[in-house]
């Protein structure tokens, strides 16, 4: 060793048991040795780290491809628009719907939507909005009217490469009232209707010379080829330095009219290995890890433990609902006695609570507590391994002398469960249901792809018994794709669609036809409560829990709320502070 | 000599061609597309958009199609665009391959040194204690993995002495040469230890043979001083195997180290190529492998036109 024993030993307890922010953690370090030369390097660092309260470093895992808000979905992307753009409308940290570059939310009420009857029958509205007054670029030039006809029409051109279209594709049109007041005519009348994130503002006055051939609008926006143009960014923070794969700085926004940022200076920093992660956050390299895009739940749980006296650690549970998708096409699991067997036999309970320490939530059907349409109103199921097997032997599945259980023609209850490879908190708790379900006789194999093979190839061909992973949704969130029969991927329809476990039910079809168009909230929670109750009565997938959010940030950093859904902390930045 | 250069050109050459479509057909083989994946995040996102989005890309045309368009593209000298990145894929190439010559060639140079010091000294006192020490040092730089000697490093010269930042290429908006070397350091140190330890294997091993030699007892004999018996006639002939090694590692200084960029959060090669694999950027992972496969076979080229030089036995016809 080149250290020699000692002094390594010594060096790594310190780093085990360290306190990274300022003078305690080099004191430590300092005794017994190199007394002098840590001394001098704490002397150093300790007033620097003070000082330099007025910037932040965040860690995250993940590097933007692109800053274009409309092109490409990324969560890293979200993170850091959410300090340098504002979205029109976003839900906020108690799920509420509310403006932020609009000045008031449209609604019947307040006749800023005006439903609309279409040709055909259809219903669709029209919606006024109000672009806030004080809004402006970075660059100082005001957002306007002109901005919005532009973004509609990149939104609008297949060619143009945004990524998720729907939103523009509803808009039949705009009417634009002045240079702050416009009005969407919107071709289907939905309860959300207001919601319009999707809507993500183009600055017009320097974005239009790129969409001149709107085929390589992709390539061309200043979002890529210029991403530090001060123009593009009309939030509290604007991109000042970008370099590609390592770092992003933001610095406040000089035309910023709403409450300024507390820092001077904001460093995302890429690290996506999260040992590595954790490593710069002892160092100081970043001062905290994202929730949205940091550490996974069992490693931050770790964490905790070695260092939570230093940090200020929150979870926060969220849209993220991880459930065992059953494949409905094989015959086994078409019955209903064998899936409600199957969820009997899992003690959910005990494996959030010694995997996750009770903070991932047992979760009872796809809507989260936190959700308007959420009711506890469901069939519930603990863990009962007895009636378990009395349902399988109800099914038909006597036990065999392996201890796994056969039906009258011979053939095992023999599963194969896949979830994406390399996810290790998922393949832990793979270990704890093949245990759990060889108990009752339920033999499983654990078999498990790439995520971008699983999501690509097996879940659209439906290649799979049983697969675990997670949908991502937001509040209120019509579960259309997942649930609804005409979802159902197959070849007639080329493989798209994520009814992946092929449930089809009239009756569920009709619940999610209505919800999308029923306005009166209490009516619709009438809906969303028929909907939990018949997916967990009829079981098309197994219910695991909502994932947690570790978000680790220094004891001196105030006002970070995290929100639970798709919407970014950074949203908010301007409530964050450092305290002294 | 020129004759053979030749050949080798032209046959370097065809290896590319033929690499190109390996590489292309591999990429386009694999499972499910970045489309799906983008779709599996964003629940919103429907079919029509995705099917969309395929088309723009070229996500729909069957495989040989795409690789004759990019063939058709690349012979008129238009690598295209990086579908990741959204820039010309030379713009998202050269940035990363000034940073990874950063990084490597400042390794690859200490490294060698490195080795050849330990190499011969070990060489020249089989058995002894010094020996016995570089042989430690050897199978420990060859047995522990890349990443775990990253992250201890990290831990104790970032974390625990806070003397080197643990990560990235620059302090966000600072802009000078002392701070970019300051974020190289501890990068290189890992990539010199783990390279310096198997290319001291190397070098013992030449050496230790080239000083049993009969030339070597003839110029001892003849009263040459150790120094010069050492380092202008042994040295020569142990040259001969190390510049194989030496020319098959030279590719790396293009292809980059990926888990050593992706423990220090640095924006190399490695992870370029990795990226622009799994996530079905053909244009940028073609532009960036062939570049690796180019300086490679180039570079094993310039070694054996070396053997000419490090060994009068060896000439070309």
């Amino acid at each position: 060793m080149i250290c020699g024993d000692g002094l390594f030993k010594r060096l790594l307890s310190s780093v085990l048991l360290m306190n990274v922010t300022g003078e305690k953690s080099c004191r430590a370090l300092g005794r017994g040795m190199m007394p002098a030369a840590v001394l001098l390097v704490c002397a150093v660092i300790a007033p620097l780290r003070a000082a330099e309260r007025d910037s932040l470093s965040i860690g995250i895992t993940q590097f933007p491809a692109t800053l274009n808000p409309n092109i490409d979905v990324m969560a890293a992307k979200s993170y850091v628009l959410g300090l340098s753009l504002r979205p029109f409308t976003v839900y906020d940290a108690d799920w509420k719907l509310t403006c932020l570059l609009c000045t008031e939310l449209p609604s019947i009420s307040n006749g800023l939507a005006v439903p609309v009857d279409l040709p055909g029958g259809k219903k669709g509205i029209d919606l006024t909005y109000t672009i806030r007054a004080d809004a402006k670029w970075a660059d100082g030039a005001p957002v306007t009217t002109e901005d919005v006809r532009f973004t509609y029409d990149v939104g609008r051109n297949p060619q143009s490469g945004v990524s998720n279209a729907e939103l523009y594709r509803r808009i039949g049109g705009i009417d634009i009232k002045d240079a702050r007041t416009f009005t969407l005519h919107v071709d289907k009348l939905t309860f959300d209707y207001a919601a319009i994130q999707d809507l993500m503002l183009l600055p017009a006055h320097i974005e239009r010379d790129a969409f001149a051939d709107p085929a390589q609008y992709r390539l061309r926006t200043l979002y890529n080829t210029e991403p530090t143009n001060p123009g593009l960014y009309n939030g509290p923070y604007r991109v000042s330095e970008f370099v590609g794969g390592s770092h992003i700085l933001l610095e406040p926004n000089p035309h910023w009219a709403g409450p300024p940022g507390r820092f001077r200076r904001i460093t995302i920093r890429t690290i996506e290995n999260t040992a590595a992660l954790e490593a710069n956050l002892l160092s100081g390299t970043v001062d905290m890890i994202a929730g949205e895009l940091g550490l996974p739940l069992d490693e931050g749980l770790a964490f905790a433990k070695r260092h939570g006296d230093a940090f200020q650690i929150l979870y926060k549970p969220g849209l993220v609902y991880e459930h065992i998708d059953l494949n409905l096409g094989r015959p086994a699991l078409a019955d209903l006695q064998v899936r409600e067997a199957l969820i009997l036999g899992l003690d959910r309970e005990a494996i959030s609570r010694q995997l996750f320490d009770g903070r991932q939530p047992v979760a009872a059907s796809f809507v989260n507590p936190l959700d308007l349409g959420y009711t506890d109103d469901v069939p519930r199921y603990r863990f009962e391994p007895i009636r378990a097997e009395a349902l399988l032997e109800a099914a038909g599945w006597g036990k065999g002398g392996d201890g796994i259980r056969r039906n009258a023609e011979g053939q095992r209850l023999s599963f194969e469960l896949m979830t994406t490879a390399g996810n290790r908190s998922r393949e832990l708790v793979e270990q704890v249901l093949q245990s759990q379900w060889r108990r009752i006789g339920v033999d499983i194999r654990i078999k498990n792809e790439p995520a971008r093979v699983l999501f690509g190839e097996t879940l659209p061909h439906r290649r799979f018994d049983m697969a675990m992973y997670a949908w991502i949704s937001s509040p209120e969130n019509v579960p259309r794709s997942i649930l609804h029969s005409s979802e159902i991927p197959s070849e007639a329809n080329g493989f798209v669609g994520q009814n992946a476990t092929g449930y089809a039910n009239p009756e569920m079809d009709r619940l999610i036809d209505a919800l999308e168009i029923e306005l009166e909230a209490d009516k619709r929670k009438a809906l969303w409560a028929e909907a939990q109750r018949l997916y967990a009565t009829e079981l098309p997938s197994l219910p695991l829990y909502f994932r947690s959010d570790v978000f680790v940030l220094p004891k001196w950093l105030s006002g970070v709320r995290p929100t639970g859904n798709q919407s970014p902390t950074t949203l908010w930045i301007t409530d964050w502070s450092a305290q002294p | 000599m020129i004759r053979y250069t030749a050949i080798r050109l032209v046959e370097i050459a065809a290896i590319l061609v033929l690499l190109s479509f390996i590489v292309y057909a591999l990429i386009g083989l694999m499972p499910g597309d970045p489309i799906d994946l983008m779709r599996s995040s964003d629940p919103r996102m429907s079919a029509a958009d995705a099917a969309r989005l395929k088309a723009l890309y070229g996500l729909d045309q069957p495989l040989l199609l795409r690789y004759a368009g990019w063939a058709r593209q690349a012979l008129a000298g238009d690598l295209g665009y990086s579908r990741l990145f959204s820039v010309p894929v030379w713009g998202a190439l050269l940035p990363r391959l000034g940073n990874s010559l950063m990084l490597m060639l400042p390794s690859f140079v200490l490294a060698f040194a490195l080795a050849l010091g330990l190499g011969t000294a070990a060489a020249r006192r089989p058995g002894s204690r010094l020996d016995a020490a570089v042989n430690l040092f050897c199978f420990a730089g060859i047995s522990l993995p890349t990443f775990w000697l990253a992250l201890i490093l990290i831990l104790v010269f970032a974390a625990g002495l806070g003397w080197l930042p643990a990560s990235g290429i620059a302090t966000a908006g600072i802009n000078d040469a002392a701070d970019r070397l300051r974020h190289l350091v501890l990068p290189v140190a890992t990539l010199t230890l783990v390279s310096a330890a198997s290319y001291t294997r190397y070098v013992r091993a030449a050496m230790r043979e080239a000083l049993a030699q009969d030339h070597i007892r003839t110029a001892r004999a003849k009263g040459a001083s150790e120094a010069r018996v050492v380092l202008h006639h042994a040295l020569r002939s142990a040259l001969v195997p190390v510049t194989t090694i030496l020319a098959l590692s030279f590719g790396g200084l293009v292809s980059g180290a990926l888990v050593t960029e992706t423990m220090f959060g640095y924006p190399g090669m490695g992870k370029l190529i990795f990226d622009a694999v799994m996530g079905n950027d053909y244009n940028l992972a073609l532009a960036a492998l062939l570049l690796a496969a180019a300086v490679t076979m180039a570079a094993n080229l310039a070694a054996d036109l070396a053997y000419a030089w490090l060994d009068p036995r060896v000439s070309y016809r």
